[in-house]
């Protein structure tokens, strides 16, 4: 039995460690749980620990192991799980103070197939208040700190599961993207993470934010980590009919691929080659840094990659009106936060004639209103028929794109992560740090960032791969790839950040 | 302004709860008379981050309802939210259809003192149902969920009712045609919910507009315009269809409520479009599998054709036959073995089908009358051998005992009585036990139900009806 250092360990070197014998999922769950209680004080990535499920996982799969039976593909990687997943027994707040004390009777479909796999949950991170935010300044409870400079944010609305994955506070983590959700965070942290394919992952057990929209995805320190926890999590469900079903792919071997081969890529060898060009909606001056890290680390590298990179969103104007004027979400009402169901708000103990309003934060308010005016009788066509025209165009645009390549590489953010109250006085500009992952969810395709690079001030600076529906394996191949041949993703935080 | 000055102008929205073993977007039992909460699950719940998965069953179902009266089903439909906020409600949102219901247009046919009243539908859409708020006393209130979630269609139809009488008479012909339909029971509480809202109008005689109620208002501007169209004229106000549940309901004032609710139900998120929105959904309805309910549609569709075109049965008996497979198979046999064909559609619906139960049961190979035996029935009431109620007992003896009509009628002397003399005799014996009666038949006709009854008693209900109507007005002339 050896020991692991949990300080950059990877979720599939945790795995192997544990199906090889090599590891036991009870020591791995001890070091985890006691990083956390050491470093997320600061950090505040986790809003529950719940180290006694977590304990009791993890000797359930060291028990599988012992009677010979198949601990899973993900046995003993200890799990972060971004409190908008309904978990059976452990209370579920979505990060508002409406929900506190709701403590689902049901597993949502993702957590019951990553347990089913072997994960071990350890806690609900954090995350901005029913996922509406990008830096998780909007968490009811504590705002997330970046693990890279605890004045900066993390990004968000998954900054809790990114900032996990950063400081080792878990070995995966999953999150939802709805904007940019997990692509954001996870570019603003250095990590891993992966929006798939609309329907590629079951809703079910997800808090709705903005249902045509959300994806639930997963985050990793590596390439091969997201894509071995997409494996287990994705496939169709009968309680989601939207989920597709359609047969999963390797994602993990199309990452270990990538690693391997890049240049044969198995069937996905460049047609034709191209100049990269860098996303052509980051703004100068705002954008400039992030957009020259891009260029320069993508141009040469997809190349020799066997990719190529080409981003044409012919109408960016539609998708900045889109984005700016707050209505790329158009689902505030449809799940308006103002009006939690009866039986949940019973369940969490709540008075049913209780008045929410004063309980929920300012960016919740500001979208539900500006839902509700879009959504008025008369504005409807003006705006939201508006609106879901330009997502068709979206759609179409980059259909038209993959004709002509295999995948689309661009940054993942216009900006590296800002500082804590920088962008809260002014919500257009907290908006537009979506507006390079705010396509990819609106044509439902798959798209991951990953690592590319620093900022002389030391933050991260993401790079996002977009593929065509249900090309996943693109993703993880192209990612894979990038991963194999640089450093970035070694790096790690400060553990004594200030 | 007396009420005889108003014309009555109803238009009615019914609730019928369809017979599927479970809910509508989720798996909990539908079975009536449960303990209260023992059949939720968290969709009907509601809980955060559910999702609704339709029953496939619902579906059918309306399709049958729509074939039978004849609507147009959507090859596409789509549900909405409407948002309310009611205890019973557990998501705050009640799942329904808006702008795309699954049948437009029909029409409901039946009967009222002997004349055909035709009913046209506006449309018929799916939703589902809320749980039930128990008072339990002054300071308490309670609600069981057990019915949340339970699938109901809502049949919609036209101002085109005119009395009281003949709105009971349209809401029992739902109910007859929800049972023999096989989608539900119609009965209450487990079947046909009671009418939860009615859409009355009046208009007094001379225009004049007398009305406190802003929805009766706006309903009688509605059918003032719908009036106005129809005798080419421009409508003076055009008003648009709304649609309200519950008045008076609600703590926020009406005209609040229904700017939002109209807002909501535009907008409200849509499940996937039926049978499913998207490439992946398409293919999947292409191979077939979400195609049941047009498979059924185009099958039903060929058959209802024949039934009410060359066979000339009414459109409302031939939607009936068609609306299951052993029903039309069962009808088929029957008229092969030699029953007339309208004759015979009236005994399957109104007798055969009423002691089944369960239309699926006429497939059955032991069925008590097979279909060759009830067309040997039908032939005897054809031939005038035996009298509609007399074979009615038959049929009912034929299904306890599993015999053949022709042996029943051999065995127990039921042969109709024709014979003019016997006929007479009894006609005449009536006539003397009630003279005030036989003396008031020339004031009032009527009476002559009053002594065919009487003669059938008589006669033990042997006598043929027609020719002791005929015997009985040469008496009594």
């Amino acid at each position: 039995m050896i020991a692991i250092d949990a300080r950059g360990a990877t979720a599939v070197a945790i795995a192997d460690g544990v199906r090889a014998g090599k590891l036991r999922a009870r020591d791995v769950a001890e070091q985890y749980l006691d990083r956390i209680a050491r470093l997320d004080g600061a950090l505040g990535c986790y809003l529950l620990i719940d180290a006694e499920g977590a304990r009791r996982r993890a000797d359930a799969v060291d028990a599988a192991y012992k009677a010979g039976r198949d601990p899973g593909a993900l046995a003993g990687v200890p799990l972060g799980v971004k409190d908008i997943f309904c978990t059976r027994g452990v209370e579920t707040t979505c990060a508002s103070k409406i929900l506190r004390g709701f403590v689902p009777p049901y597993e949502s479909t993702v957590t019951a197939r990553l347990a089913g796999a072997g994960a071990v949950m350890l806690g609900k991170l954090n995350m901005d208040e029913f996922a509406m935010g990008s830096s998780n300044e909007n968490s009811a409870f504590k705002p997330v700190k970046n693990p890279w400079s605890h004045a900066h944010v993390p990004g968000g609305s998954s900054g809790g599961s990114a900032a996990a994955i950063a400081a080792s506070l878990c070995a995966g983590a999953i999150g939802t993207d709805t904007g940019g959700s997990i692509r954001q965070p996870a570019a603003l942290c250095g990590v891993v993470g992966m929006k798939p394919t609309y329907g590629r992952v079951s809703r079910y057990g997800v808090i709705a934010f903005a249902s045509s929209l959300d994806h639930p995805g997963p985050f990793g320190r590596t390439v091969e980590d997201a894509a071995a926890l997409l494996e287990a999590m994705a496939g169709a469900d009968p309680h989601d009919s939207t989920s597709i079903p359609a047969p999963v792919g390797a994602y993990r071997a199309a990452a270990r691929a990538g690693q391997r081969r890049p240049r044969a890529a198995q069937g996905h060898a460049p047609r034709r080659a191209r100049r990269v060009l860098p996303a052509r909606h980051g703004r100068r001056g705002r954008s400039g840094r992030a957009r020259r890290a891009g260029r320069a680390r993508t141009r040469g590298r997809a190349d020799r990659q066997g990719v190529v990179a080409q981003h044409q969103v012919r109408d960016r104007d539609l998708l900045s009106d889109l984005h700016g004027g707050g209505f790329v979400e158009p689902g505030p009402l449809r799940r308006c936060p103002l009006r939690v169901p009866h039986a949940g708000r019973a369940l969490a103990g709540g008075d049913v004639h209780e008045d929410a309003r004063g309980r929920v934060r300012p960016e919740p308010k500001r979208r539900i209103m500006l839902g509700t005016y879009v959504l008025r009788a008369g504005y409807y066509e003006a705006y939201y028929g508006k609106a879901l025209r330009a997502r068709r165009k979206i759609a179409d645009d980059f259909q038209a794109a993959f004709a002509g390549c295999d995948a689309i590489v661009t940054p993942t953010s216009p900006i590296p992560a800002f500082k804590f109250g920088e962008k809260t006085s002014d919500p257009l500009q907290m908006y537009l740090a979506d507006v390079l992952t705010v396509g990819p969810d609106l044509a439902g395709i798959p798209a991951l960032s990953q690592s590319c690079g620093f900022t002389k001030a030391g933050l991260p600076i993401g790079l996002q791969t977009i593929a065509p529906a249900l090309g996943e394996e693109i993703c993880f191949r192209v990612a894979g790839a990038y991963e194999a041949r640089t450093k970035w993703h070694e790096r790690l935080p400060p553990e004594t950040a200030s | 302004v007396s009420l005889d000055d108003y014309e009555i102008v109803i238009g009615l929205e019914v609730h019928a709860q369809l017979a599927t073993q479970s809910k509508i977007f989720s798996w909990s039992s539908t079975a009536f008379g449960a303990e209260p909460n023992t059949q939720t699950d968290p969709v009907c719940l509601g809980l955060p981050g559910v999702l609704p998965v339709l029953n496939r069953g619902v579906v059918d179902a309306a399709v049958r309802l729509g074939l039978a009266v004849g609507s147009k089903i959507r090859q596409r439909c789509r549900f909405t939210r409407k948002h309310y906020f009611y205890p019973d409600l557990p998501k705050n949102i009640q799942i329904s259809q808006f702008d795309e219901p699954i049948c437009d247009g029909g029409t409901v046919k039946f009967r009222l003192h002997g004349e055909v009243r035709a009913v046209s539908l506006t449309r018929i859409h799916l939703e589902e149902d809320a749980g039930k708020n128990i008072h339990a006393d002054a300071t308490k209130s309670l609600v069981d969920y057990n019915r949340a979630g339970v699938p109901l269609c809502e049949i919609v139809s036209e101002p085109d009712l005119r009395s009281a009488e003949e709105a009971a008479e349209y809401v029992r012909a739902l109910r007859t045609l929800v049972r023999y339909l096989g989608i539900g029971d119609g009965k209450h509480g487990g079947g046909l919910a009671p009418l939860r809202r009615e859409r009355v109008a009046a208009e007094t005689r001379d225009d004049r507009v007398r009305h406190q109620d802003r929805d009766q208002e706006h309903e009688l501007v509605q059918e003032r315009a719908r009036r106005d169209r129809a005798r080419g004229q421009a409508p003076g106000v055009r008003a648009g269809r709304r649609r309200s549940r519950r008045a008076g309901d609600t703590p926020l004032g009406r005209g609040a409520r229904r700017d939002a609710v109209d807002a909501l139900e535009g907008a409200g998120a849509r499940l996937p479009l039926l049978p499913g929105a998207g490439p992946a959904a398409r293919r999947r309805r292409r191979r077939g599998a979400g195609g049941a309910a047009q498979d059924l549609a185009r099958a039903a569709r060929d058959r209802f054709a024949r039934y009410a075109g060359s066979v000339g049965l009414s459109p409302q008996d031939a939607g009936v036959l068609v609306s299951e497979r052993e029903i039309a198979g069962y009808y088929d046999d029957a008229v092969a073995a030699g029953a007339p064909a309208k004759r015979a559609a009236n005994w399957v619906i109104n007798e055969v089908l009423a002691v089944a139960g369960d239309a699926r049961r006429l497939g059955d190979a032991d069925i008590p009358v097979p279909p060759a035996a009830l067309a040997g029935l039908v032939k005897l009431v054809e031939d005038g051998t035996l009298s509609g109620k007399l074979a009615k007992d038959v049929f009912g003896k034929m299904w306890a005992e599993r015999r053949t009509a022709a042996d029943i009628v051999a065995k127990e002397g039921l042969v109709q009585v024709s014979d003019s003399g016997e006929l007479e005799a009894a006609c005449s014996k009536v006539i003397a036990a009630h003279p005030t009666e036989a003396a008031n038949f020339k004031a009032n006709p009527k009476l002559m139900g009053f002594f065919v009854g009487a003669v059938m008693k008589e006669t033990g209900g042997k006598a043929n009806p027609k020719a002791v109507n005929e015997i009985l007005r040469k008496l009594l002339a």
